[in-house]
């Protein structure tokens, strides 16, 4: 079994509040994973909220959050386990979060020192 | 009673105090059998245990004077006096828990360790509550009591961080303690029913001592008041299981229900959320009237339960819940990614989910869990189901 990050991203600062149902639906397809005994990490949530989140730079430059540059801004990550990225990737299009608000779903694999 | 014996004599061999105490119920049941049962039958086996435990020091005394020509002040111990009182019984259990959930082992064998002398549980019951084999436990059993001897076991008062640090353990003892009374697979209701109040009474002494008053022992108590709440209902009066929804309701013990209640408020004082929060939280749901959002909420803690810890149960548990918020069809493809294919449960649950929609495929699942399941009961229950669909297909 390998390791994948799921990195998700949002469009819209607004959609980072979900609904009641909407929180649902995302514990469900969360404690699917879990269920299967295929999630490694359950990550963290970023908060995206004003003065919440800095960007350091280079020469002491700090900037306010990253969404003054790119619209989309990095919600949260989790770490599961799947056989190749093609299942990790199956797991990922099943996240609610397509049909509710949109947002992409970034796939990576986890390299391992061992 | 090895708990007692090991507390007042500080024996480092466990062995030796559980070799006397199955003595003493030998030489009850011998003498029981002719003379009748005493008028006091605690004080008379405390009493004949007392006795033999001295006689055992008398043996050693001699053995290490004439082996070793030398006596050890050790048996002094010997004659200090003691008295076997309920107070001290209760206390000296829970005294012996916390004393064999000791960091030397591993937790898991901590717990094993503590079900088998203090919980009398046989190695297969054991083996059961961890869903493991029986040859893992035995070896487990066996090097953690080494390791005690060799660590110089004994039963003294414990400091406060010492108290805190093996509470998880302890607790974790306790509710397998619980459980085994409560899913036994033993059809006989006084042993289960006796598992069940024990563990309450001693995770009731932990909230009532400071040091052990937490959320989480709460939450526990909370839990194990829910679950007995149930436990006439169960079982019918053969001694046959009787399914959730087919309970008489007019059963369930409400002063326990409230019981529940009490504890789960006093467990939810801080933001503390432990695995026993949620499971209490569940069978809290589990007591209330169906209502719209019943088994939505059951679902979610279910959500919550299988990040915390994962297990095949509460997989199997939380796809059941998912069918009842989301329908037979949906919680299908659900129950299927789990590919718990060797647990009877798993083809057990399928075997359900299918019956509506696809006999065959039900029955071939029920099969299947015929042959994975060990209890009789659960074979029965099946293979009538079998009966019921096939007569339903036929016609």
């Amino acid at each position: 079994m390998k390791e994948f990050a799921l990195i998700f991203r949002l469009k819209d600062i607004a959609d980072f509040k979900p609904s009641p149902e909407q929180m649902q639906e995302r514990m469900n397809w969360l404690g699917s994973i879990a269920a299967q005994n295929k999630l490694v990490d359950k990550g963290s949530t970023f908060l995206p909220t004003q003065g919440s989140a800095k960007t350091v730079k280079p020469n002491n430059v700090v900037t306010d959050g990253p969404y003054t540059e790119i619209k989309e801004f990095i919600s949260g990550y989790i770490v599961i386990k799947a056989d190749n990225i093609d299942e990790a990737v199956e797991i990922a299009k099943a996240n609610p979060i397509f049909d509710q608000v949109g947002g992409n779903i970034e796939v990576r694999e986890v390299l391992k020192l061992y | 009673m090895t708990a007692v014996l090991c507390r007042h004599f500080g024996l480092t061999h466990i062995e030796i105090a559980e070799d006397i105490a199955s003595d003493t119920f030998l030489k009850a049941s011998e003498n029981w059998a002719i003379n009748g049962i005493p008028e006091n039958p605690t004080a008379w086996l405390y009493t004949v245990a007392k006795n033999k435990t001295k006689d055992y020091f008398k043996h050693i005394a001699v053995f290490e004077t004439q082996i070793k020509e030398a006596i050890q002040s050790n048996e002094i111990e010997t004659e200090k006096d003691f008295e076997f009182s309920s107070q001290n019984i209760s206390d000296s259990q829970l005294a012996m828990i916390f004393a064999v959930c000791n960091s030397a082992n591993s937790t898991e064998a901590q717990i094993c360790l503590a079900l088998q002398i203090l919980c009398g549980f046989s190695v297969e019951e054991i083996a059961n509550a961890f869903l493991t084999k029986t040859e893992t436990i035995k070896k487990r059993v066996l090097r953690a009591r080494a390791s005690l001897r060799n660590d110089n076991f004994q039963i003294k008062t414990l400091s406060e961080p010492e108290i805190k640090s093996r509470l998880d353990t302890v607790l974790k003892t306790l509710y397998l303690l619980f459980n085994e009374g409560y899913f036994s697979k033993s059809n006989n209701q006084q042993i289960r029913k006796d598992l069940c109040s024990e563990a309450i009474r001693l995770t009731l002494i932990l909230t009532e001592n400071q040091l052990t008053d937490t959320p989480q022992t709460n939450a526990l108590l909370a839990l194990m008041c829910f679950q007995s709440s149930r436990l006439a209902a169960r079982t019918n009066d053969k001694g046959e299981a009787v399914l959730f929804d087919e309970q008489d309701k007019s059963l369930w013990n409400k002063a326990l229900i409230e019981k529940g209640n009490y504890f789960l408020i006093n467990a939810c004082n801080n933001n503390e959320t432990s695995k026993y929060h949620l499971e209490a939280g569940i069978a809290y749901w589990h007591t209330t009237p169906t209502g719209q959002n019943k088994w939505q909420h059951i679902l979610q803690l279910y959500n919550q339960l299988i990040l915390i810890e994962y297990s095949p149960i509460t997989a199997l548990n939380r796809a059941f819940a998912f069918a009842k918020v989301y329908g037979h069809d949906q919680a299908i493809t659900e129950a299927e990614k789990l590919q718990l294919t060797d647990n009877s449960y798993y083809h057990e649950l399928l075997g359900y989910l299918y019956a509506d929609t696809d006999i065959s495929k039900a029955i071939s699942h029920y099969e299947q869990a015929i042959q994975r399941t060990k209890s009789k009961t659960e074979k029965l229950t099946l293979t009538k189901e079998i009966k019921r669909l096939t007569e339903q297909n036929s016609r």
